[in-house]
């Protein structure tokens, strides 16, 4: 008796699915909380109905021949929205390789009394649902790294504020390493402020740096001298003990800028610049 | 005698590389106890020469090993790129000097930062830059 396994497939269909959903419902790592059962279901059955309607007797190796590319498009959407979903890995081939033991099943069940074609059949099936999970993990990764690569952009998105501490003092607080684009994006803010509030001191507080090398050093000196040229003055402030001593052998001149230690102390300073003073009230009591 | 005991390297190609290698050495360096003042010392050494890499040789690699000598430990960072070399080291060296409009206090900086500094450039191969600097040294 020849038998196809592609025609066994496409008769077996509701058989599978069954055996599929029920494997999968009874999996430890259903994810209820992430995907609903009938999501699960009709999920599955786009996928099985793409999988066994596109079936044929050659192309069971051939994952590159154009049949297959609506299967490998839902697979690959599901696999998306699962890594989105947040679902991990296992979790995610699961799905397929419980499909796989599914169809495996009803071989088993179908081709009884012959150990070698269900053999074959076997491999065949096997190397397939393979590759489909290769595919499936594949597009995982790649949603994966969309994630991240979302949130590099978010993160090198976080502009950097000025913010206006008192009338004509601008604070400017740097967080992370200070390269040139962000310089760049750095100098323009400040001195755009500068220019609208009118400001005569700007505060650059480095506290948030993590390391001044030779480059940020020279970011710095190029900030404070346009800030300079604008009529306003630059200080810079949040120098930790280990960067002073860093920047000291390193050789780098700071000395024609003024430096504090702490924010406070900067604007302590601005204010006396600007002869202002803060003072104590005094209450009387009553 | 200096005995490695642990080794890893890193790929620079990227900015964000950058960050990375600085996290890992700060890592390394937090292990074998570093104080804080060479840790910055380490990390700024380290910051210098992998900037040097990514703007003249568009990039390389850098090994990171922790090392012994007797009771003393440290951290031993080898930057090796094959970009266009350095024609004239000791010009290099010296304070100011600069192909590329930076300060020019790169090398002779990092220099000072670490306990031992080796460089070796051949013009159209590439530079390797070994740097030591011990945990309390």
């Amino acid at each position: 008796m020849t038998l196809n396994t592609h025609t066994l497939l496409q008769k077996k269909k509701k058989t599978i699915l069954e055996l599929w959903m029920k494997n999968q419902l009874a999996d430890e790592g259903l994810r209820e909380d992430l995907i609903s059962n009938e999501e699960l279901r009709s999920q599955s059955e786009e996928l099985i109905t793409a999988l066994v309607g596109n079936l044929s007797g050659d192309n069971f190796s051939n994952l590159e021949s154009d049949e297959w590319s609506p299967v490998i498009e839902i697979l690959g959407g599901i696999a998306i929205t699962r890594a989105r979903q947040g679902f991990s890995p296992r979790e995610t081939g699961n799905f397929v390789f419980s499909l796989k033991d599914a169809i495996l099943d009803v071989l088993q069940q179908e081709i009884t009394n012959d150990p070698a074609t269900l053999f074959v059949e076997s491999q065949k099936v096997n190397k397939l649902m393979d590759s489909l999970s290769v595919v499936t993990f594949e597009t995982f990764i790649k949603g994966r790294e969309e994630v991240i690569l979302r949130q590099t952009d978010e993160i090198t998105e976080i502009s950097t504020p000025v913010i206006r501490v008192w009338e004509g003092i601008l604070a400017l607080p740097i967080i992370g390493t200070l390269d040139s684009a962000r310089t760049q994006i750095v100098m323009e803010n400040l001195l755009q402020e500068i220019v609208e509030t009118g400001s005569s001191i700007a505060i650059l507080d480095i506290s948030g740096v993590p390391a001044v090398d030779s480059l940020v050093a020279q970011h710095l000196i190029k900030t404070v001298s346009a800030t300079r040229l604008m009529g306003a003055e630059c200080i810079i402030s949040g120098i930790r003990p280990e960067i002073a001593q860093t920047v000291v052998h390193l050789g780098i001149d700071l000395s024609n800028i003024i430096t504090k230690a702490t924010l406070a102390s900067a604007l302590a300073y601005s204010f006396k610049v600007m002869r202002l003073e803060v003072k104590k009230v005094t209450v009387t009591k009553l | 005698m200096i005995l490695s005991l642990s080794k890893d390297t890193v790929q620079v190609l990227k900015e964000t590389d950058v960050v990375f290698l600085r996290n890992r050495v700060k890592e390394v360096a937090v292990k074998i106890k570093m104080g804080l003042v060479n840790q910055t010392r380490l990390l700024t050494a380290a910051s210098e020469l992998v900037r040097n890499m990514m703007r003249y040789a568009n990039g390389g690699v850098c090994m990171i090993e922790v090392v012994s000598s007797g009771r003393m430990n440290g951290v031993r960072l080898t930057f090796s790129d094959s970009g266009p070399g350095i024609p004239d080291i000791a010009a290099a060296m010296r304070d100011g000097f600069s192909t590329g409009r930076s300060l020019g206090l790169g090398l002779p900086g990092t220099k000072r930062l670490v306990n031992e500094f080796d460089i070796k450039s051949k013009v159209g191969e590439g530079t390797v830059v070994t740097i030591l600097k011990w945990a309390n040294g």
